[in-house]
């Protein structure tokens, strides 16, 4: 795809974020973090496609300790982030 | 499945997680945030293992299940007085994750055919390594395997700059001349980079870290999507590295501190050093749980200030028991929460969610600080430097400016704590010598135990 129009998604990517979070009150400071840190487990879609391919052994390795390392920030990220909001519950 | 089929996928997955960040601002709507953002993760999976470039799935599935098994274990056992050793951990993870998907693409000829991705490679490179190193020192600082102060590396800012040179200097290098090599020297170099950063970056700045690693995180998997012209991985990498920028801007703002000053290390330069002995010469009061029990009796109006030393002396739940007691008998109970109190953005607010303190209850700072004159007690746990006059009096002082919980204009300050020792500015505090400050020395917990029981029996 045209680089410059993936650096205009990253620019615009980045200024939404901005835009989203500023008024986040401190309450939910820890659970974004957590939760962000799940989202930022998205490389595991680029760890996917490299354990998969079949461009040789070094490659899939690598591609496996990828998937290893962003499916335990998914997973791990999006539980905890699971447990501390369910504690913010109303009763 | 086609390619324009995959990449509307990724845009649903994209928007998805616009919506699902957008969520998580909002106590009421947090949960379906997070609900949604998973949705979004688990549609960009499955697309991805469904795409035509996967030849296997042997790796992908023992992958994911070794990942899978270690990141529920490590979500279900973790205490919530350790959540910034969590979040470090997890945050290196990510920079690992993506710096292993820039690497299995340096040995994918298909992959890394023109010089965006060479140059995108060695960006990735270099943040997803910083990432990883920076986050498990930041990891063994919380986790008290490393000293939790400023570690001093000798010339440190010289060599901060001259490792961040090499490392885009070798960035360039492999951008021209791929497959020389100069990958693996960009690997070390960062590694390096990641631990002096964080080395010398101790004590009350921690949250100002871990919001940034976090933030790091987020923009290697962005980089990572620049490879291979991803563009879910371009938008929510992004998003997770704009998110981190802002909650470090808010944690540099609540200490009075530029990013840099947190970066290498620099404390305002204090005057004259300050003497403890000076400060409370004869003037602190010490004072018992019965004592204080009595004060608690008569008063209206209480607010409790709550700072690290209740998270290190699990005292949440003593606390809370406390808070309820009072209630009970019909005192107006609050919470004042400083933006750094704590070793992460907001930890405090979830220790004390778990102790099931209705939010209502939790104040922010820039609400309670006028309510305090019409405070009876003030009871501060296991916080220091948040409540320490000097930021707001001594402009000799190296806090001077931070904002602070203004206890000291409560009519009576209870202060709960160990000893007389100073918090991780190092500083005596003032208002521990303050006319209206009575100390409450002891274990957070136990003090707080033995003051309910004491209030208990006076009904």
């Amino acid at each position: 795809m045209d680089l410059l129009l993936l650096i205009t998604i990253f620019v615009v990517a980045l200024f939404l974020g901005v835009e989203l979070i500023t008024k986040v009150p401190p309450t939910l400071h820890t659970p974004l973090m957590s939760a962000s840190n799940a989202i930022s487990g998205i490389t595991l879609v680029g760890a996917i496609l490299a354990a998969g391919s079949g461009a040789g052994v070094l490659v899939n390795i690598l591609g496996f300790l990828a998937v290893i390392l962003a499916t335990i920030n998914v997973v791990g990220g999006y539980l905890v982030t699971n447990r501390m909001l369910a504690m913010f519950k109303r009763k | 499945m086609s390619p324009t089929f995959v990449s509307i996928a990724y845009l649903v997955a994209a928007v998805l997680f616009i919506l699902g960040i957008k969520n998580l601002t909002k106590p009421r709507t947090a949960v379906k945030g997070n609900q949604l953002s998973s949705i979004a993760m688990l549609i960009a999976v499955v697309v991805t293992l469904l795409d035509q470039q996967i030849l296997g799935y042997s790796w992908i599935i023992v992958g994911m299940l070794i990942g899978g098994f270690i990141g529920a274990y490590l979500a279900r056992t973790v205490q919530m007085t350790s959540m910034p050793e969590m979040v470090a951990a997890l945050n290196g993870f990510g920079g690992g994750a993506s710096l292993f998907v820039a690497l299995a693409n340096v040995f994918d000829p298909s992959m890394a055919d023109n010089s965006v991705a060479q140059l995108s490679i060695g960006i990735t490179v270099l943040i997803g390594s910083v990432t990883l190193s920076g986050s498990f020192v930041a990891f063994g600082k919380l986790k008290e395997l490393l000293s939790g102060n400023p570690i001093k590396v000798p010339g440190n800012t010289i060599l901060n700059g001259a490792l961040v040179v090499a490392g885009l200097l070798l960035i360039l290098a492999n951008t021209m001349s791929p497959g020389g090599g100069w990958i693996f020297l960009l690997v070390v170099v960062a590694i390096a980079l990641g631990l002096v950063l964080v080395l010398p970056i101790g004590g009350a700045d921690m949250p100002v870290v871990i919001a940034l690693l976090n933030s790091y995180s987020g923009i290697a998997a962005a980089t990572a999507g620049f490879i291979s012209g991803n563009t879910v991985l371009i938008i929510s990498g992004s998003l997770v590295g704009a998110s981190g920028l802002i909650l470090t801007q808010i944690m540099c703002k609540a200490m009075n501190r530029s990013l840099p000053n947190v970066l290498f290390g620099v404390m305002a330069e204090g005057g004259e050093k300050i003497d403890a002995d000076e400060v409370y010469a004869g003037k602190v009061k010490s004072s018992s749980p019965e004592e204080v029990a009595m004060m608690l009796e008569t008063a209206e109006r209480v607010v409790i200030v709550p700072g690290y030393g209740l998270a290190m002396a699990q005292a949440q739940h003593a606390v809370r028991e406390l808070a309820n007691v009072m209630e009970a008998r019909g005192t107006d109970v609050k919470y004042a929460i400083h933006p750094v109190a704590g070793r992460m953005p907001g930890h405090m607010n979830v220790l004390l969610a778990e102790a099931e303190v209705p939010y209502e209850q939790l104040i922010e700072m820039d609400e309670i600080n006028p309510q305090f004159e019409q405070t009876d007690v003030a009871i501060v746990i296991g916080a220091n430097d948040v409540t320490n006059p000097m930021a707001r009096e001594d402009k000799g002082s190296p806090i001077y400016g931070m904002p602070i919980l203004n206890v000291d204009k409560a009519r009576n300050v209870i202060i709960v704590k160990r000893s007389l020792s100073p918090g991780f500015a190092g500083l005596p505090n003032p208002l521990f010598a303050k006319d209206n400050a009575l100390m409450l020395f002891g274990d957070g917990k136990k003090a707080i135990v033995e003051l309910t029981a004491s209030l208990k029996e006076a009904d």
